[in-house]
């Protein structure tokens, strides 16, 4: 989980360095931390043999984060609703759902092996930001 | 930060105590030990204090589902106390809101078991 904690970490610190609030920085790291734990341990299946690649950009519009295992791969569009009444008591499922709650983009692209999930925060205009 | 848990007893109930982050890994564990072995010892009254949790992640979130079921499936009763502005928006945002009897006052949340 170190390079969880690490990627986390980093989030937040290009989200702070961005001029973001306190929340948005709070849900930008929450994202990047949900989808480097799914990373980790669904698509690398907590293998330490196979790696995750990270990579996180402010290109002065958006925050760009890009995160790629080297898994199975994975359909999204498969995953059960957690918010679905027959759902809402099991103990797994909300990852997901939280990264597109609270990122303006999320982009799932199958690598063979592997898949990579490309998460964007849009900016504000510097003069609107805090 | 790691998350540390102090046990109490109210009036026939435990409260647990949680400070730091709910979290994948020794967070999520810590708490379900915790509930584990409480309700392995017959308790039937648990209040979880969040009042100093700042974080907590998809999986703490699910710690938390479990530990409402197993103490559901063993005939006891877990609350939830003191949510933190972050942690409350988690639980809306989510619907698990609708599941637990959530409290703001302590001697409240004692008396309603």
């Amino acid at each position: 989980m170190d390079s969880v904690n690490q990627v986390e970490a980093a989030a937040g610190q290009l989200a702070t360095d961005a001029g973001l609030s306190e929340d948005d920085c709070f849900h930008i790291t929450m994202a990047v931390r949900e989808a480097a734990i799914n990373a980790v341990l669904h698509g690398n299946e907590y293998d330490s043999a196979r790696q995750i690649d990270v990579t996180l950009e402010n290109t002065g519009s958006r925050l760009i984060f890009v995160i790629r295992d080297q898994g199975k791969g994975l359909d999204p569009d498969t995953l059960p609703d957690p918010l679905a009444p027959e759902n809402l008591l099991r103990g797994t499922g909300r990852g997901i759902f939280l990264i597109r709650s609270f990122m303006d983009e999320v982009n799932f692209r199958q690598l063979h092996p592997g898949t990579e999930l490309t998460m964007v925060k849009h900016l504000a205009p510097a003069e609107d930001r805090f | 930060m790691a998350l540390t848990i102090a046990s109490r007893e109210v009036d026939g109930v435990t409260v647990l105590d949680l400070s730091g982050r709910i979290t994948l890994g020794e967070g999520s564990v810590q708490l379900r030990d915790a509930i584990r072995d409480l309700i392995g010892k017959g308790q039937k009254s648990i209040l979880l204090n969040l009042g100093d949790v700042n974080y907590i992640d998809s999986s703490g979130l699910g710690e938390l589902v479990s530990a409402y079921t197993t103490a559901k499936n063993q005939g006891a009763s877990l609350k939830l106390l003191k949510l933190t502005q972050k942690v409350h928006d988690l639980l809306q945002l989510t619907k698990l809101y609708t599941v637990f009897d959530i409290h703001d006052d302590e001697a409240k949340a004692i008396g309603s078991f």
